[in-house]
């Protein structure tokens, strides 16, 4: 049962991932479309980044987090290079759990 | 073109780093879950979206129905990824069918971030290779180590991962429709979060794009919600 399950949820994630591909080579895309999809990937990640930097489940996830991913967006948009945009926002929430802040 | 190819090794050096992490702490749970060795190693490997599989792990034992759903849902946003990705990683069969299983978050934006169009196959398989690797040894050193690992919040990986999705998607936020259609639909995101499944709010992201309706329409609308 639990490997039926397991091959059900790769196979149908392989399905979704495949298939999003296979449909953007077989309908040829108009001009807004092709703009519009770049903008919805954009989307999709900006809500990721937002609901795992503020939610933890369906409740809030606590400051250190939020911090942490703060740090790293203010010197990523200051244009620091990628390393330590990940390492800075790890560093800073590490630091203030470690400092008791939750 | 050297020093590009030498900060995309760094910058994918720095994400498989936290992806081993965070893959180890997956292996640990996993087997503190007390399930079977074998089923963490599988899920890294067939189902590789660390989300998803943190998800069903919690809920394989109880209810491996509610477990397929719930992961499922999660993973739904690989289809508007695959068509907005379309054929960078290649045009032959081979390429769509294993490129399409190293399709990750990650891999997207890193590859939206590329702007060259020649260098984004290689931005494509570089990082989702990588990360496939460094997320299947962070799962077999949690399933071998366990609880040894630890936690990989007290690591604060839990703020890299958001961190890093920014930094990636930043650039595009310079073009001011992007920008509003972003942030629309993360705030959408972020306020349906306690009310529906996971996998559900980041899929109303897509709602964020109704910005784009232009003027005309949209005083229309209010007109007749006036009326």
């Amino acid at each position: 049962m639990m490997l039926a399950a397991i091959v059900i949820l790769g196979l149908g994630t392989y399905t979704m991932r495949l298939g999003g591909v296979l449909l953007r080579s077989r309908v040829g895309l108009s001009d807004s479309l092709q703009r519009l999809l770049p903008m919805a990937a954009a989307a999709l990640l900006a809500a990721l980044a937002a609901t795992s930097t503020l939610m933890a489940g369906a409740a809030f996830a606590g400051f250190a987090r939020p911090l942490g991913v703060a740090v790293g967006a203010v010197l990523a948009w200051r244009k620091a290079p990628f390393v330590v945009v990940v390492v800075a926002a790890a560093a800073t929430a590490a630091l203030l759990r470690l400092a008791g802040l939750e | 073109m050297r020093t590009i190819q030498r900060t995309l090794l760094r910058d994918a050096a720095a994400i498989a780093a936290a992806m081993v992490a965070v893959g180890a702490s997956f292996g640990a749970i996993a087997i503190a879950y007390g399930l079977p060795t074998w089923v963490p190693f599988l899920m890294s490997t067939v189902v590789f979206a660390g989300g998803s599989q943190f998800l069903a792990v919690g809920l394989l034992a109880a209810s491996p129905v509610a477990a397929v759903l719930a992961g499922l849902l999660l993973n739904a946003r690989h289809f508007p990824f695959g068509m907005a990705i379309g054929s960078v990683m290649g045009n032959r069969w081979r390429d769509r069918l294993i490129g399409s299983h190293v399709m990750t978050d990650e891999v997207v934006a890193f590859t939206l971030a590329e702007p060259d169009p020649t260098q984004r196959r290689r931005t494509y398989w570089l990082i989702g290779i990588t990360l496939f690797t460094s997320w299947n040894i962070g799962t077999a050193l949690g399933v071998l180590l366990g609880t040894a690992v630890g936690d990989y919040e007290s690591l604060g990986l839990d703020a890299a991962f958001p961190a890093a999705l920014l930094a990636l998607i930043l650039p595009s936020m310079r073009d001011r429709p992007t920008r509003i259609v972003a942030l629309a639909g993360a705030a959408i995101a972020v306020a349906a979060t306690p009310v529906l499944p996971a996998g559900l709010p980041v899929l109303c992201a897509l709602l964020g794009l109704l910005t784009l309706i232009r003027r005309p329409s949209s005083s229309r609308l209010s007109s007749e919600a006036e009326a």
